[in-house]
């Protein structure tokens, strides 16, 4: 029951909002720049009066960034094409690894088992850039410098320990007995881990693939090293408005809301499948 | 229905860096077609591991487990033709209550009407006909548990398992209950293997109880010769409520008399026509005698034994006296009332056809009324 007084609940809004702005207010101002010439946003002082124009925009589809110094080519709907591939196939290579090796380790205890997870789970202390430059050199000789195959192999560092680990943790909380009472009605583990232990263990599985999606999609180094421009995610195309006549700020501004819209979409939609898995009472056993 | 042989079985759990756990040793049992047995132990007595090793949840460590003579501790849980109702309950939390029921026999080649027509008479008989399309995050535990034991019962399976089934139900539904599923597995000739450590579910269920205590099978027989009959102090004083009192004691045969001195005042003495020869010359090579008396063998009134009262209490239906005797505590069950205040003095009295001796070194029974064990 909510016992809370007018004031509290005054002081409750007032910190809320306080919080809410904090965290918005960068996003709401990148909205704004993107709406404005790179004039009008170097302004001093600044100010929320502009003319909009949705010319940043244009650029970005069209591929023409006019500059003080002429016209320039850019490539940054491929960049974000790249981005949109590498990180869902990225996260789908990893689910399709990473959750049945979830669930060995959750379910099955085998010499080195704690070792092994461990020596997976590490893989995410080591800095990106002290396996970079070995990387580099392997990929060279395998052939799988600037391919996609190497890119998406590469960003399984990122993805599998993230997936590996949470699932691991969701398979840990269902009763092993509700897969026990499958098996025993004449199922085998496949089929019990298909029907059962998935479908429980899925706004688990459904969080875990959207931090690995967002890790991916924010990765900057590996891609900056391993790859060259045509097959670079949004986060190194974005070197590019850095150009010789000065930063193309309006342009960055309308590219950061283009990389933000996938990411966002995904998690509105993660999140009421979340809040929908976990009305159900999944988790309770 | 099948026949169940359990022959040398170990279960050692091996938990890394911790010392190795021998649950279950070396267990011998055999359960016939259609019969209903009890596993009865106290907490990690090893009943329910070994009820899991049967279902195949758990790795025969040694030994071997057969069902109607084919092996079937190598084969896969879905491969065994076993049937188990979990403590947990463990049903499928997205299935309504009725789906959870039907779950298994989904997998069967049952027409489906035939399975409704058995979702709906186990639901009547386990008194949950009305939740049948409710979730099992709504409904309260005693009911889980009902579908939980619907799940495993509308199976046609060989064997079926039940784990502590009515742990969670109501005392008056459980005696209703019991009753009901005594009736269908009875019906049914179903094979079936009860883990509890309700004494009176075992009792009033099963046609053999097998009583564990720290992974040995102390003693399997059925419910009254466990009473009458326990083949060693464990059992003496697990089973039966008010629980068996025991005293040290110490014993002179004569030609004439056998007696028996319990502590620095109290001797029983009794004729030696009373005890069979056997038992005589079996008592001559005890060194450490332990005398065993149910507290319904226990007479208050006059006797040999005297003691202080410590308290009365009427239960409705008979007395349950505490008595103060050579400084420990006994139990004495009367069936009338009896009022006799705290510290005042009472005797009592037990004949020889109720006495249980025990060797107190290994705990083995000499003798029970007179007999040899």
């Amino acid at each position: 029951m909510d016992h809370t007084s007018p004031l509290e609940k005054l002081i409750r809004a007032a910190l809320l909002a306080i919080v809410i702005i904090f965290f918005m207010f960068p996003i709401a101002w990148i909205v704004l720049m993107s709406f404005q010439t790179n004039e009008s946003i170097l302004r001093i002082p600044p100010s929320l009066i502009f003319t909009p124009t949705i010319e940043n925009y244009v650029a970005l589809i069209t591929g023409e960034m006019r500059t003080a110094a002429g016209s320039l080519k850019l490539d940054f709907m491929r960049n974000l094409w790249n981005s949109v591939l590498l990180s869902s196939a990225s996260v789908a290579v990893s689910l399709l690894l990473g959750v049945p090796a979830a669930y060995a380790f959750a379910r099955f205890k085998f010499r080195l088992g704690e070792d092994i997870a461990f020596t997976l789970l590490s893989f995410r202390f080591a800095p990106p850039l002290l396996v970079l430059l070995p990387l580099s050199l392997y990929f060279k000789t395998l052939g799988l410098t600037n391919t996609y195959i190497g890119l998406i192999w590469v960003y399984q560092l990122i993805c599998l320990p993230l997936i590996l680990w949470i699932v691991r943790g969701y398979f840990e909380d269902l009763s092993p007995d509700i897969e026990h009472a499958h098996r025993i009605a004449g199922y085998n583990w496949f089929q019990t881990f298909w029907k059962i232990a998935i479908p429980l263990a899925l706004p688990g599985i459904a969080a875990a693939g959207l931090l690995a999606f967002i890790f991916a999609w924010n990765n900057f180094v590996f891609a900056l090293v391993l790859a060259s421009a045509d097959k670079q995610p949004v986060t190194v195309g974005a070197l590019a408005f850095v150009t010789a006549s000065g930063i193309q700020y309006g342009q960055i501004a309308a590219a950061i809301i283009f990389s933000i819209i996938p990411t966002f979409v995904l998690a509105m939609f993660a999140q009421r499948y979340l809040v929908e898995g976990l009305s159900l009472g999944a988790v309770k056993g | 229905m099948a026949e169940l042989v359990i022959s040398n079985v170990d279960k050692i759990y091996r938990p890394r860096r911790k010392k190795p756990v021998h649950a279950v040793k070396d267990l011998n049992l055999s359960v016939n077609s259609g019969e209903i047995v009890a596993l009865l132990g106290s907490s990690g007595c090893g009943k329910t591991s070994t009820l899991r090793m049967i279902a195949g949840f758990e790795d025969v460590s040694n030994g071997s487990i057969t069902l109607d003579g084919k092996a079937i501790h190598t084969l896969p849980p879905s491969k065994r033709g076993v049937a188990m109702a979990f403590e947990a309950y463990s049903l499928y939390p997205p299935l309504t209550i009725g789906d959870n029921i039907a779950f298994a026999l989904k997998s069967s080649s049952l027409p489906t009407v035939e399975q409704q027509t058995r979702v709906k008479a186990m639901a009547e008989m386990l008194d949950i006909g009305g939740i049948l399309n409710r979730y099992p995050s709504s409904v309260s535990g005693g009911q889980q548990q009902r579908a939980s034991l619907g799940r495993a019962l509308v199976r046609d399976a060989g064997l079926y398992l039940l784990d502590e089934p009515m742990g969670q139900l109501e005392p008056q539904l459980r005696a209703i209950l019991r009753g009901r599923i005594k009736a269908y597995l009875r019906q049914h000739n179903c094979t079936t293997i009860l883990v509890t450590h309700d004494q009176t579910e075992a009792n009033a269920l099963a046609d053999r109880i097998a009583v564990m205590e720290g992974g040995i099978l102390q003693q399997y027989a059925t419910p009254a010769d466990l009473k009458a009959r326990p083949a060693n102090l464990f059992t003496g004083t697990f089973v039966g409520e008010p629980p068996m009192n025991v005293f040290p004691a110490e014993v002179t045969a004569t030609t004439k008399s056998v007696a028996f001195r319990i502590g620095e005042r109290t001797s029983l003495t009794y004729p030696r026509s009373d005890f069979s020869s056997e038992v005589v010359q079996a008592l001559s090579s005890i060194k450490k005698l332990a005398i065993g008396i149910r507290p319904y063998a226990l007479h208050v009134g006059k006797g040999p034994i005297a003691g202080q009262v410590v308290a009365c209490q009427w239960l409705g239906d008979q007395t349950h006296v505490a008595i103060e005797v050579e400084g420990r505590t006994v139990v004495s069950v009367a069936h009338e009332r009896i009022k006799e205040k705290p510290g005042s003095s009472l005797a009592l009295e037990v004949s020889a056809s109720d006495l249980h001796l025990f060797d107190a070194e290994n705990g083995n029974a000499i003798a029970h009324g007179g007999q040899l064990a």
